[in-house]
Protein backbone atom coordinates (compact mmCIF):
# COMPACT_ATOMS: atom_id res chain seq x y z
CA UNK A 1 0.00 0.00 0.00
CA UNK A 2 1.06 3.74 -0.79
CA UNK A 3 0.21 6.76 0.46
CA UNK A 4 1.55 9.10 -2.47
CA UNK A 5 3.00 6.17 -4.84
CA UNK A 6 3.78 8.82 -7.84
CA UNK A 7 6.17 10.17 -5.43
CA UNK A 8 6.89 7.27 -3.55
CA UNK A 9 7.87 5.20 -6.74
CA UNK A 10 9.66 8.04 -8.66
CA UNK A 11 12.77 6.84 -10.40
CA UNK A 12 15.87 7.79 -8.51
CA UNK A 13 17.59 9.84 -11.50
CA UNK A 14 13.97 11.84 -11.60
CA UNK A 15 13.96 11.84 -7.74
CA UNK A 16 17.92 13.32 -7.73
CA UNK A 17 16.81 15.99 -10.62
CA UNK A 18 13.87 17.08 -7.99
CA UNK A 19 15.96 17.33 -5.30
CA UNK A 20 18.52 19.79 -7.18
CA UNK A 21 15.69 21.65 -8.50
CA UNK A 22 14.74 22.33 -5.14
CA UNK A 23 18.20 22.40 -3.22
CA UNK A 24 18.88 25.62 -5.72
CA UNK A 25 15.90 27.26 -4.76
CA UNK A 26 16.26 26.53 -1.09
CA UNK A 27 19.81 28.30 -0.45
CA UNK A 28 18.50 31.26 -3.05
CA UNK A 29 15.41 31.34 -0.64
CA UNK A 30 17.71 30.84 2.46
CA UNK A 31 20.04 33.81 1.32
CA UNK A 32 17.37 36.09 0.55
CA UNK A 33 15.56 35.76 3.60
CA UNK A 34 17.26 33.99 6.16
CA UNK A 35 20.18 36.78 7.97
CA UNK A 36 21.37 33.71 10.23
CA UNK A 37 21.97 32.02 6.57
CA UNK A 38 23.58 34.94 4.48
CA UNK A 39 25.55 35.51 7.41
CA UNK A 40 27.03 31.90 7.02
CA UNK A 41 27.04 31.83 3.86
CA UNK A 42 29.62 34.75 3.69
CA UNK A 43 31.57 33.59 6.41
CA UNK A 44 32.84 30.58 4.34
CA UNK A 45 32.29 32.87 1.28
CA UNK A 46 29.92 31.08 -0.63
CA UNK A 47 27.27 32.35 -2.64
CA UNK A 48 23.39 30.86 -3.94
CA UNK A 49 24.63 30.63 -7.46
CA UNK A 50 27.69 28.37 -6.66
CA UNK A 51 25.29 25.39 -5.86
CA UNK A 52 24.22 24.10 -9.05
CA UNK A 53 24.14 20.39 -8.12
CA UNK A 54 23.72 17.89 -5.62
CA UNK A 55 27.57 17.33 -5.61
CA UNK A 56 27.61 21.34 -4.74
CA UNK A 57 26.66 20.29 -0.93
CA UNK A 58 29.54 20.01 0.83
CA UNK A 59 30.44 23.70 -0.40
CA UNK A 60 27.77 24.27 2.16
CA UNK A 61 28.22 24.70 6.50
CA UNK A 62 27.17 22.61 8.72
CA UNK A 63 23.61 23.84 10.95
CA UNK A 64 24.27 22.89 14.49
CA UNK A 65 22.31 22.92 17.56
CA UNK A 66 24.23 25.46 19.21
CA UNK A 67 22.86 27.46 16.09
CA UNK A 68 19.69 27.32 17.03
CA UNK A 69 20.38 28.42 21.08
CA UNK A 70 22.27 30.87 20.04
CA UNK A 71 19.33 32.57 17.66
CA UNK A 72 16.73 31.68 20.21
CA UNK A 73 14.05 32.58 19.96
CA UNK A 74 13.40 34.48 16.41
CA UNK A 75 16.83 34.29 14.84
CA UNK A 76 15.92 31.06 12.48
CA UNK A 77 13.83 31.96 11.30
CA UNK A 78 13.24 32.47 7.08
CA UNK A 79 9.26 33.99 7.62
CA UNK A 80 7.62 37.04 9.32
CA UNK A 81 5.81 35.11 12.30
CA UNK A 82 2.34 36.02 10.80
CA UNK A 83 2.89 33.36 8.42
CA UNK A 84 3.96 31.01 11.36
CA UNK A 85 1.06 28.77 12.87
CA UNK A 86 2.62 27.01 15.94
CA UNK A 87 5.59 26.53 17.75
CA UNK A 88 6.85 23.50 19.22
CA UNK A 89 9.68 24.05 21.63
CA UNK A 90 12.25 21.39 23.99
CA UNK A 91 12.74 22.56 27.46
CA UNK A 92 16.61 23.02 27.02
CA UNK A 93 17.33 20.40 29.77
CA UNK A 94 20.91 20.17 28.69
CA UNK A 95 21.39 23.92 27.51
CA UNK A 96 19.24 26.90 26.34
CA UNK A 97 15.59 25.89 25.01
CA UNK A 98 15.26 25.58 21.27
CA UNK A 99 12.29 26.74 19.53
CA UNK A 100 10.84 25.34 15.68
CA UNK A 101 8.36 27.33 13.92
CA UNK A 102 5.58 25.89 11.38
CA UNK A 103 3.95 27.86 8.10
CA UNK A 104 0.74 25.96 7.42
CA UNK A 105 2.64 24.44 4.66
CA UNK A 106 5.15 23.12 6.64
CA UNK A 107 2.73 21.40 8.72
CA UNK A 108 1.24 20.16 5.76
CA UNK A 109 4.37 18.42 4.35
CA UNK A 110 4.79 16.90 7.47
CA UNK A 111 1.36 15.31 7.87
CA UNK A 112 1.97 14.15 4.39
CA UNK A 113 5.41 12.64 5.18
CA UNK A 114 3.86 10.54 8.14
CA UNK A 115 1.04 9.66 6.28
CA UNK A 116 3.32 8.11 3.76
CA UNK A 117 4.91 6.59 6.60
CA UNK A 118 2.20 4.89 8.32
CA UNK A 119 1.30 3.61 5.74
CA UNK A 120 3.96 2.34 4.48
CA UNK A 121 4.63 0.42 8.02
CA UNK A 122 0.68 -0.86 7.53
CA UNK A 123 -1.39 1.67 9.77
CA UNK A 124 -4.55 2.12 7.43
CA UNK A 125 -8.10 4.15 7.91
CA UNK A 126 -9.46 0.48 9.65
CA UNK A 127 -6.90 1.14 12.77
CA UNK A 128 -7.33 2.00 16.18
CA UNK A 129 -4.37 4.05 16.98
CA UNK A 130 -3.50 5.07 20.79
CA UNK A 131 -0.66 7.51 20.71
CA UNK A 132 1.34 7.29 23.87
CA UNK A 133 3.92 9.97 22.93
CA UNK A 134 3.82 13.05 24.85
CA UNK A 135 1.49 15.89 23.13
CA UNK A 136 1.99 19.68 23.50
CA UNK A 137 5.40 21.19 23.19
CA UNK A 138 7.60 17.59 22.50
CA UNK A 139 6.39 16.93 18.86
CA UNK A 140 5.79 13.11 19.32
CA UNK A 141 1.86 13.28 20.01
CA UNK A 142 0.75 15.51 17.52
CA UNK A 143 3.03 14.65 14.95
CA UNK A 144 1.40 11.19 14.62
CA UNK A 145 -1.70 12.44 15.92
CA UNK A 146 -2.75 14.66 12.52
CA UNK A 147 -1.04 12.38 9.80
CA UNK A 148 -3.39 8.91 11.92
CA UNK A 149 -6.34 11.03 11.62
CA UNK A 150 -5.65 12.28 7.62
CA UNK A 151 -5.13 8.83 7.09
CA UNK A 152 -8.68 7.98 8.59
CA UNK A 153 -7.62 5.91 11.43
CA UNK A 154 -9.24 6.21 14.87
CA UNK A 155 -7.07 8.41 17.03
CA UNK A 156 -6.88 7.68 20.93
CA UNK A 157 -4.52 10.86 22.33
CA UNK A 158 -3.94 9.70 25.33
CA UNK A 159 -0.62 10.96 25.65
CA UNK A 160 2.36 9.33 27.76
CA UNK A 161 2.40 7.90 31.25
CA UNK A 162 -0.65 6.59 33.36
CA UNK A 163 0.11 3.16 32.64
CA UNK A 164 -3.34 1.42 34.29
CA UNK A 165 -4.99 3.74 31.79
CA UNK A 166 -3.42 2.93 28.85
CA UNK A 167 -4.35 -0.64 29.22
CA UNK A 168 -8.00 -0.24 29.94
CA UNK A 169 -8.54 1.96 26.78
CA UNK A 170 -6.54 -0.75 24.90
CA UNK A 171 -8.98 -3.48 25.98
CA UNK A 172 -11.95 -1.33 26.02
CA UNK A 173 -11.55 0.62 22.77
CA UNK A 174 -9.95 -2.20 20.82
CA UNK A 175 -6.36 -0.41 20.29
CA UNK A 176 -4.84 -2.03 17.17
CA UNK A 177 -1.63 0.24 16.66
CA UNK A 178 0.62 1.82 19.54
CA UNK A 179 2.64 4.78 19.28
CA UNK A 180 5.57 5.11 21.95
CA UNK A 181 8.92 4.63 23.39
CA UNK A 182 10.20 1.57 23.06
CA UNK A 183 11.20 1.87 26.84
CA UNK A 184 7.69 2.20 27.76
CA UNK A 185 6.33 -0.50 25.22
CA UNK A 186 8.56 -2.81 27.47
CA UNK A 187 7.51 -1.34 30.66
CA UNK A 188 3.78 -1.33 29.34
CA UNK A 189 4.12 -5.08 28.49
CA UNK A 190 5.85 -5.88 32.17
CA UNK A 191 2.83 -3.56 33.35
CA UNK A 192 0.57 -6.05 31.92
CA UNK A 193 1.91 -8.88 32.15
CA UNK A 194 2.23 -8.40 36.26
CA UNK A 195 -1.60 -7.23 36.38
CA UNK A 196 -2.79 -10.36 34.71
CA UNK A 197 -3.46 -9.09 31.65
CA UNK A 198 -2.45 -10.70 28.48
CA UNK A 199 -1.25 -8.58 25.24
CA UNK A 200 -2.00 -10.79 23.04
CA UNK A 201 -5.55 -11.41 24.17
CA UNK A 202 -6.51 -7.51 22.92
CA UNK A 203 -6.40 -6.54 19.50
CA UNK A 204 -3.60 -4.65 19.69
CA UNK A 205 -1.11 -6.01 16.37
CA UNK A 206 1.47 -3.43 16.77
CA UNK A 207 3.30 -0.58 17.63
CA UNK A 208 5.55 1.91 16.45
CA UNK A 209 8.36 2.62 18.61
CA UNK A 210 10.57 5.81 18.50
CA UNK A 211 12.09 9.09 19.90
CA UNK A 212 15.20 7.18 21.45
CA UNK A 213 18.00 4.59 20.05
CA UNK A 214 16.92 0.91 20.24
CA UNK A 215 18.05 -2.35 18.76
CA UNK A 216 16.78 -5.33 16.69
CA UNK A 217 16.86 -7.26 19.55
CA UNK A 218 14.60 -5.45 21.56
CA UNK A 219 12.51 -5.60 18.78
CA UNK A 220 12.40 -9.26 18.90
CA UNK A 221 11.75 -9.21 22.66
CA UNK A 222 8.86 -7.08 22.03
CA UNK A 223 7.02 -8.80 18.93
CA UNK A 224 8.06 -12.30 21.08
CA UNK A 225 6.45 -11.70 24.19
CA UNK A 226 3.50 -9.12 22.87
CA UNK A 227 3.05 -10.98 19.60
CA UNK A 228 2.31 -7.37 18.02
CA UNK A 229 4.74 -6.38 14.93
CA UNK A 230 7.05 -3.42 15.82
CA UNK A 231 8.08 -1.14 13.69
CA UNK A 232 10.72 1.81 14.01
CA UNK A 233 10.08 6.04 14.04
CA UNK A 234 12.49 8.49 13.03
CA UNK A 235 12.32 12.11 13.42
CA UNK A 236 13.47 15.31 15.36
CA UNK A 237 11.40 17.97 16.34
CA UNK A 238 14.11 20.15 14.23
CA UNK A 239 12.94 18.19 10.94
CA UNK A 240 8.96 18.56 12.01
CA UNK A 241 8.92 15.56 14.61
CA UNK A 242 8.13 12.44 13.75
CA UNK A 243 8.86 11.72 10.36
CA UNK A 244 9.70 8.42 8.85
CA UNK A 245 8.85 4.95 9.67
CA UNK A 246 10.33 1.70 8.05
CA UNK A 247 8.28 -0.16 5.33
CA UNK A 248 6.58 -3.87 6.08
CA UNK A 249 10.09 -4.84 4.97
CA UNK A 250 11.59 -3.65 8.44
CA UNK A 251 14.82 -3.08 7.01
CA UNK A 252 15.39 0.96 7.12
CA UNK A 253 13.34 3.79 7.45
CA UNK A 254 12.05 5.80 4.53
CA UNK A 255 13.68 9.38 4.00
CA UNK A 256 11.54 10.63 1.94
CA UNK A 257 13.68 12.54 -0.46
CA UNK A 258 11.59 15.15 -2.41
CA UNK A 259 11.58 16.65 1.08
CA UNK A 260 14.21 15.94 3.03
CA UNK A 261 18.17 15.86 1.64
CA UNK A 262 20.34 13.42 3.76
CA UNK A 263 24.72 12.59 3.94
CA UNK A 264 26.24 10.51 6.05
CA UNK A 265 29.44 12.23 7.65
CA UNK A 266 32.19 11.39 10.06
CA UNK A 267 33.46 13.05 12.89
CA UNK A 268 35.61 15.60 10.67
CA UNK A 269 32.83 16.49 8.57
CA UNK A 270 33.84 14.25 5.28
CA UNK A 271 31.24 12.25 3.47
CA UNK A 272 31.70 8.56 4.77
CA UNK A 273 31.79 5.73 2.34
CA UNK A 274 28.64 3.41 1.20
CA UNK A 275 27.04 1.28 3.79
CA UNK A 276 29.37 2.65 6.75
CA UNK A 277 27.97 4.31 9.52
CA UNK A 278 28.54 7.83 10.56
CA UNK A 279 26.31 11.17 11.50
CA UNK A 280 22.63 11.76 9.48
CA UNK A 281 22.74 15.44 7.82
CA UNK A 282 19.57 16.61 6.58
CA UNK A 283 19.04 19.44 4.18
CA UNK A 284 14.93 20.08 4.46
CA UNK A 285 14.28 21.01 1.20
CA UNK A 286 10.76 22.56 1.15
CA UNK A 287 10.40 23.43 4.85
CA UNK A 288 9.08 27.56 4.68
CA UNK A 289 9.52 28.61 8.22
CA UNK A 290 12.63 27.19 9.74
CA UNK A 291 14.79 25.52 6.67
CA UNK A 292 17.86 23.70 7.82
CA UNK A 293 20.66 23.32 5.41
CA UNK A 294 22.92 20.37 6.22
CA UNK A 295 21.67 20.08 9.68
CA UNK A 296 23.74 17.99 12.25
CA UNK A 297 21.20 15.67 14.04
CA UNK A 298 24.23 14.21 16.19
CA UNK A 299 22.46 10.45 14.99
CA UNK A 300 24.59 8.01 14.16
CA UNK A 301 22.90 5.57 11.40
CA UNK A 302 23.98 4.00 7.75
CA UNK A 303 22.58 4.96 4.45
CA UNK A 304 20.95 2.59 2.06
CA UNK A 305 20.16 3.85 -1.23
CA UNK A 306 19.31 0.33 -3.45
CA UNK A 307 15.47 0.28 -4.22
CA UNK A 308 13.90 -1.26 -1.29
CA UNK A 309 11.66 -4.46 -1.84
CA UNK A 310 8.62 -2.60 -1.20
CA UNK A 311 8.76 -0.74 -4.38
CA UNK A 312 9.85 2.49 -3.17
CA UNK A 313 12.84 4.36 -4.26
CA UNK A 314 13.48 6.94 -1.67
CA UNK A 315 16.86 6.13 0.40
CA UNK A 316 16.79 4.26 3.50
CA UNK A 317 19.05 5.20 6.72
CA UNK A 318 18.75 2.14 9.18
CA UNK A 319 17.91 2.22 12.63
CA UNK A 320 20.03 4.80 14.71
CA UNK A 321 22.76 3.20 16.63
CA UNK A 322 23.28 6.49 18.89
CA UNK A 323 23.29 10.06 19.40
CA UNK A 324 26.84 11.01 18.67
CA UNK A 325 27.00 13.20 21.88
CA UNK A 326 25.73 10.06 23.66
CA UNK A 327 29.11 8.36 22.71
CA UNK A 328 30.63 7.51 26.22
CA UNK A 329 34.41 7.24 26.17
CA UNK A 330 35.64 4.48 28.21
CA UNK A 331 39.61 4.17 29.28
CA UNK A 332 39.75 5.96 25.45
CA UNK A 333 37.22 3.79 23.67
CA UNK A 334 34.13 4.86 21.92
CA UNK A 335 30.68 2.99 23.68
CA UNK A 336 27.85 3.24 22.27
CA UNK A 337 24.81 2.29 24.72
CA UNK A 338 23.24 0.91 21.87
CA UNK A 339 25.76 -1.68 21.42
CA UNK A 340 25.41 -2.75 24.60
CA UNK A 341 21.79 -3.27 24.29
CA UNK A 342 22.66 -5.48 21.46
CA UNK A 343 24.60 -7.51 23.68
CA UNK A 344 22.54 -8.29 26.87
CA UNK A 345 19.50 -8.50 24.27
CA UNK A 346 21.30 -11.54 23.12
CA UNK A 347 21.10 -13.09 26.05
CA UNK A 348 17.63 -15.07 27.52
CA UNK A 349 18.85 -14.90 31.09
CA UNK A 350 18.76 -11.26 31.50
CA UNK A 351 16.05 -9.20 31.45
CA UNK A 352 15.22 -5.79 29.27
CA UNK A 353 16.29 -2.74 31.35
CA UNK A 354 19.81 -2.00 32.05
CA UNK A 355 22.24 0.90 33.52
CA UNK A 356 25.14 1.69 32.62
CA UNK A 357 27.09 3.31 35.34
CA UNK A 358 30.85 5.17 34.93
CA UNK A 359 32.83 5.61 37.54
CA UNK A 360 36.87 6.67 37.95
CA UNK A 361 38.88 4.73 39.90
CA UNK A 362 41.51 6.52 42.22
CA UNK A 363 44.22 5.04 39.79
CA UNK A 364 42.02 7.43 37.45
CA UNK A 365 40.95 4.42 35.13
CA UNK A 366 37.35 4.82 34.42
CA UNK A 367 35.56 1.29 35.00
CA UNK A 368 32.20 0.44 33.73
CA UNK A 369 29.75 -1.31 35.38
CA UNK A 370 26.68 -2.33 33.79
CA UNK A 371 23.85 -3.45 36.18
CA UNK A 372 20.57 -5.74 34.83
CA UNK A 373 18.54 -7.82 35.96
CA UNK A 374 18.29 -11.33 36.92
CA UNK A 375 15.29 -13.42 34.58
CA UNK A 376 13.18 -15.33 36.95
CA UNK A 377 13.82 -18.49 35.32
CA UNK A 378 17.70 -17.88 35.40
CA UNK A 379 17.96 -18.50 38.65
CA UNK A 380 20.24 -20.82 40.42
CA UNK A 381 20.70 -21.71 44.40
CA UNK A 382 24.15 -21.94 43.38
CA UNK A 383 26.68 -18.92 43.25
CA UNK A 384 28.49 -20.09 40.92
CA UNK A 385 25.45 -20.23 38.01
CA UNK A 386 25.68 -16.44 38.55
CA UNK A 387 29.06 -15.78 38.23
CA UNK A 388 29.38 -18.07 35.15
CA UNK A 389 26.33 -15.95 33.55
CA UNK A 390 28.22 -12.65 34.94
CA UNK A 391 31.47 -13.61 33.71
CA UNK A 392 29.70 -14.60 30.01
CA UNK A 393 27.92 -11.29 29.56
CA UNK A 394 31.36 -9.33 30.33
CA UNK A 395 33.05 -11.49 28.08
CA UNK A 396 30.43 -11.03 25.37
CA UNK A 397 30.48 -6.82 26.09
CA UNK A 398 34.53 -6.85 25.88
CA UNK A 399 34.12 -8.77 22.04
CA UNK A 400 31.65 -6.13 20.94
CA UNK A 401 33.16 -2.83 22.96
CA UNK A 402 36.93 -3.70 23.13
CA UNK A 403 36.47 -2.42 26.95
CA UNK A 404 35.66 -4.59 29.89
CA UNK A 405 32.92 -4.15 31.89
CA UNK A 406 32.20 -5.16 35.36
CA UNK A 407 28.62 -6.82 35.27
CA UNK A 408 25.84 -6.90 38.07
CA UNK A 409 22.71 -9.03 37.99
CA UNK A 410 19.87 -7.75 40.20
CA UNK A 411 16.47 -8.62 41.53
CA UNK A 412 14.11 -8.45 38.75
CA UNK A 413 11.90 -5.01 38.89
CA UNK A 414 14.33 -3.36 40.85
CA UNK A 415 15.98 -1.16 38.05
CA UNK A 416 14.41 2.13 36.99
CA UNK A 417 11.48 2.05 34.48
CA UNK A 418 11.03 4.60 31.94
CA UNK A 419 7.77 6.36 30.62
CA UNK A 420 9.09 8.77 28.30
CA UNK A 421 13.08 8.84 26.84
CA UNK A 422 14.94 6.10 28.82
CA UNK A 423 18.32 7.59 31.03
CA UNK A 424 20.31 4.63 31.17
CA UNK A 425 23.49 6.18 31.73
CA UNK A 426 25.16 7.60 35.15
CA UNK A 427 28.05 8.97 35.04
CA UNK A 428 29.56 9.74 37.73
CA UNK A 429 33.36 10.51 36.51
CA UNK A 430 34.78 13.77 37.87
CA UNK A 431 37.05 15.62 35.19
CA UNK B 1 8.01 -42.37 47.53
CA UNK B 2 11.35 -40.94 46.92
CA UNK B 3 9.75 -37.44 47.57
CA UNK B 4 9.69 -37.86 51.31
CA UNK B 5 13.04 -38.34 51.66
CA UNK B 6 13.85 -35.04 49.58
CA UNK B 7 13.98 -31.35 51.33
CA UNK B 8 12.55 -28.75 49.63
CA UNK B 9 15.35 -25.93 50.58
CA UNK B 10 14.06 -22.11 49.85
CA UNK B 11 16.40 -20.37 48.18
CA UNK B 12 16.67 -16.48 47.48
CA UNK B 13 18.69 -13.91 45.31
CA UNK B 14 19.85 -10.95 47.24
CA UNK B 15 21.89 -7.96 46.17
CA UNK B 16 24.32 -7.78 48.46
CA UNK B 17 22.70 -3.98 50.18
CA UNK B 18 21.91 -3.10 53.14
CA UNK B 19 17.97 -3.96 54.48
CA UNK B 20 17.43 -6.93 52.00
CA UNK B 21 17.94 -9.77 54.82
CA UNK B 22 15.67 -7.57 57.32
CA UNK B 23 13.43 -7.59 53.88
CA UNK B 24 12.98 -11.32 53.26
CA UNK B 25 13.00 -12.51 57.50
CA UNK B 26 10.55 -9.88 57.60
CA UNK B 27 8.13 -11.11 55.25
CA UNK B 28 8.56 -14.72 56.67
CA UNK B 29 7.83 -13.08 60.02
CA UNK B 30 4.61 -11.16 59.07
CA UNK B 31 3.53 -14.85 58.01
CA UNK B 32 4.53 -16.83 61.18
CA UNK B 33 7.18 -18.79 59.21
CA UNK B 34 9.39 -20.45 61.08
CA UNK B 35 12.94 -20.76 59.91
CA UNK B 36 15.14 -24.16 60.80
CA UNK B 37 18.08 -23.98 58.97
CA UNK B 38 19.56 -20.79 57.64
CA UNK B 39 22.75 -19.54 55.44
CA UNK B 40 23.85 -16.92 52.87
CA UNK B 41 26.65 -17.78 50.37
CA UNK B 42 27.63 -14.54 49.33
CA UNK B 43 29.63 -13.08 46.18
CA UNK B 44 30.68 -9.65 46.06
CA UNK B 45 27.77 -7.65 44.66
CA UNK B 46 24.92 -10.33 45.64
CA UNK B 47 24.37 -13.19 47.64
CA UNK B 48 22.15 -16.36 47.92
CA UNK B 49 20.17 -17.39 50.60
CA UNK B 50 19.44 -20.58 51.12
CA UNK B 51 17.12 -21.87 54.04
CA UNK B 52 14.88 -24.61 55.25
CA UNK B 53 11.20 -23.27 56.92
CA UNK B 54 8.57 -25.07 57.95
CA UNK B 55 5.93 -23.78 55.86
CA UNK B 56 7.67 -23.87 52.15
CA UNK B 57 5.11 -23.95 50.10
CA UNK B 58 3.72 -20.40 52.03
CA UNK B 59 7.38 -19.01 52.46
CA UNK B 60 7.85 -19.42 48.61
CA UNK B 61 4.55 -17.61 47.87
CA UNK B 62 4.79 -14.73 50.49
CA UNK B 63 8.57 -13.92 48.75
CA UNK B 64 7.73 -14.51 45.52
CA UNK B 65 4.73 -12.07 45.62
CA UNK B 66 6.89 -9.36 47.15
CA UNK B 67 9.12 -9.92 44.09
CA UNK B 68 12.07 -11.54 45.15
CA UNK B 69 13.58 -14.24 42.73
CA UNK B 70 13.10 -17.61 44.84
CA UNK B 71 12.74 -20.60 43.25
CA UNK B 72 13.01 -24.35 45.58
CA UNK B 73 15.89 -26.99 45.37
CA UNK B 74 16.41 -30.63 46.07
CA UNK B 75 18.21 -30.90 48.88
CA UNK B 76 18.88 -33.92 51.50
CA UNK B 77 19.08 -33.67 54.77
CA UNK B 78 21.48 -36.29 56.74
CA UNK B 79 21.03 -37.11 60.66
CA UNK B 80 24.55 -37.29 62.18
CA UNK B 81 26.00 -39.07 65.49
CA UNK B 82 27.31 -37.10 67.93
CA UNK B 83 30.53 -38.74 67.44
CA UNK B 84 33.80 -38.68 65.81
CA UNK B 85 33.81 -39.62 62.13
CA UNK B 86 30.58 -39.36 61.64
CA UNK B 87 30.46 -36.60 59.10
CA UNK B 88 33.43 -38.17 57.84
CA UNK B 89 31.75 -41.57 56.83
CA UNK B 90 29.16 -39.79 54.70
CA UNK B 91 31.69 -37.67 52.76
CA UNK B 92 33.50 -40.75 51.98
CA UNK B 93 30.43 -42.86 51.11
CA UNK B 94 28.94 -40.03 48.73
CA UNK B 95 32.84 -39.78 47.42
CA UNK B 96 33.28 -43.01 46.53
CA UNK B 97 30.35 -43.53 44.40
CA UNK B 98 30.87 -40.29 42.64
CA UNK B 99 28.80 -37.84 43.96
CA UNK B 100 29.68 -34.53 44.08
CA UNK B 101 28.78 -32.42 47.30
CA UNK B 102 27.63 -28.81 46.00
CA UNK B 103 27.33 -27.39 49.41
CA UNK B 104 26.61 -28.54 52.94
CA UNK B 105 25.09 -26.79 55.53
CA UNK B 106 24.14 -27.63 59.46
CA UNK B 107 21.76 -26.97 62.01
CA UNK B 108 20.92 -29.07 65.24
CA UNK B 109 17.38 -31.04 65.37
CA UNK B 110 15.70 -32.22 68.15
CA UNK B 111 17.17 -32.61 71.30
CA UNK B 112 20.75 -33.68 70.95
CA UNK B 113 21.07 -34.18 67.61
CA UNK B 114 22.48 -32.36 64.03
CA UNK B 115 20.86 -32.31 61.07
CA UNK B 116 23.41 -31.65 57.80
CA UNK B 117 21.92 -30.42 54.58
CA UNK B 118 23.59 -31.55 51.81
CA UNK B 119 23.02 -30.42 47.85
CA UNK B 120 24.44 -33.07 45.36
CA UNK B 121 25.11 -33.38 42.06
CA UNK B 122 23.15 -36.40 41.38
CA UNK B 123 20.25 -36.72 44.24
CA UNK B 124 18.53 -40.17 43.24
CA UNK B 125 21.97 -42.04 43.69
CA UNK B 126 23.06 -39.75 46.99
CA UNK B 127 19.59 -40.96 48.43
CA UNK B 128 20.50 -44.90 47.75
CA UNK B 129 23.98 -44.09 48.68
CA UNK B 130 23.10 -42.61 52.19
CA UNK B 131 19.71 -44.87 53.11
CA UNK B 132 22.50 -47.90 52.71
CA UNK B 133 24.72 -46.28 55.78
CA UNK B 134 21.39 -45.45 57.14
CA UNK B 135 21.67 -42.27 57.94
CA UNK B 136 19.34 -40.53 55.20
CA UNK B 137 16.82 -38.43 57.41
CA UNK B 138 13.05 -39.35 56.24
CA UNK B 139 10.31 -37.18 57.93
CA UNK B 140 9.03 -33.51 58.24
CA UNK B 141 11.11 -30.58 59.13
CA UNK B 142 8.81 -28.29 61.24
Amino acid sequence: MYWDPNVEKMPLKDLKALQERKLRALVHLAYEYSPFYRRKFKEVGVNPWDIRGLEDLSKLPFTKKQDLRDNYPFGMFAVPTSQIVRFHASSGTTGKPTVVGYTSNDINIWVESMCRSLTACGVSRNDIMQIAYGYGLFTGGLGFHYAAERLGATVIPISAGNTQRQIELMKDLHTTVLACTPSYMLYLAEYASNNGVDLRETKLRMGIFGAEPWSEETRKRIEDKTGIQAFDVYGTSELSGPLFTECVEKNGLHIWADHFLIEIVDEDGNLVGEGERGELIVTTLTKEAMPLIRWKTGDITIMEEEKCNCGRTHPRIMRILGRADDMLIVRGVNVFPSQIEHVLMQIPEVGEHYMIILDRAESGLDEMTIQVELAEKAFSDKVSDILKLEKRIAERLKSVLNVWAKVEVVNPGTLQRFEGKAKRVIDRRKI
Amino acid sequence: MKEEKIIKQVSVFVENKPGRLAAVTEKLYEKGINIRAFTIAEAGDFGIIRMVVDKTDEAYKVLKDAGFTVSLTNVLGVEVKDEPGGLYSIAKALGSANINIEYVYAFTFGKDKALIILRVDDIEKAIEILEKENVLFKGKVD
